[in-house]
């Protein structure tokens, strides 16, 4: 059995990054601890397998997605196979009318992107079909490349961008739906009147 | 490079997933085009606030309970 000290020394700090992605997955907090925890464990008893050299967080991250898919997930359905609509480039910046209305003076459509709640884009994340789900939480939230991604879901590199690209377009659209249900939007800034 | 070229690739560029060469053809696009280049940017300034609107504080006990579980696998 590996050392234990030496193992928590060097994975400890990948810790709140994991508990993240698995509050994504799982969509609440018992549940989330519970896949850090088993993680963890099944990390620390694979560690004599671990190669020094390779990428250490990497290989967290595939038995955290490993563990997620056979383990919890099993305990419910499982998910069909789905596949996203085609959304079109730019979709939450042409919809925010960007493309169009470059010399008008008006708030930023960042603005806009700050004013969403954190449980809005927390939940739009998580309505995101599992397999597009896992691989925008490891490409936007920690930052993989698309080959450590494809590494991690053991998939080709053509299917993860596919999932990314589909995935980030799903979520503007939902991020869009809300933001005009609210009326959130940039506004043009008045130069007349008070 | 038109726009609709660049646009096609955005997510590639801003994940520093293209050869030297499309990424620089892209970038020269982008210098000479600002509604891409605001775009581009609007879709970097998504990805920032995705991730700040995800942070998650740890549950202070978390990091206690995988040392207690780490300690039972552990040969005493």
């Amino acid at each position: 059995m590996a050392d234990q000290a030496q193992f928590s020394e060097l994975t400890m700090d990948y810790m709140p990054a994991l508990y993240a992605a698995a509050m994504r997955m799982t969509r609440n907090p018992s549940d989330a601890e519970d896949l850090v925890q088993e993680t963890y464990l099944r990390a620390y008893r694979g560690f004599e397998g671990f190669r020094e050299g390779t990428n250490l967080k990497a290989w967290l991250y595939r038995i955290l997605t490993n563990t997620f898919i056979n383990s919890y997930r099993a305990k419910k359905r499982r998910p069909d196979q789905v596949d996203l609509d085609d959304v079109e480039d730019f979709y939450l910046y042409r919809r925010m009318g960007g493309l169009e209305s470059v010399n008008a003076a008006r708030t930023p459509e960042t603005e806009v992107l700050d004013a969403l709640p954190d449980t809005e884009v927390k939940e739009a994340l998580e309505a995101l079909p599992e397999q597009f789900r896992m691989a925008v939480i490891l490409a936007d939230i920690e930052g993989f490349s698309y080959k450590e991604i494809a590494e991690i879901l053991d998939v080709p590199i053509g299917t993860v961008m596919s999932r990314i690209h589909r995935g980030r377009k799903q979520l503007q659209k939902r991020l869009w739906e809300y933001a005009e249900r609210n009326n959130l939007r940039p506004r043009a800034e008045t130069t007349t009147g008070a | 490079m038109d726009c609709d070229h660049a646009i096609y690739r955005v997510y590639e560029y801003l994940d520093g997933e293209l050869t030297v060469w499309r990424r620089r053809a892209i970038t020269r696009h982008l210098d000479d085009c600002p509604p891409c280049a605001n775009g581009f940017t609007f879709e970097l300034e998504l990805r920032r606030v995705v991730v700040s609107k995800c942070h998650e504080e740890v549950p202070h006990d978390l990091k206690a309970r995988i040392a207690a579980a780490l300690g039972l696998e552990a040969p005493q």
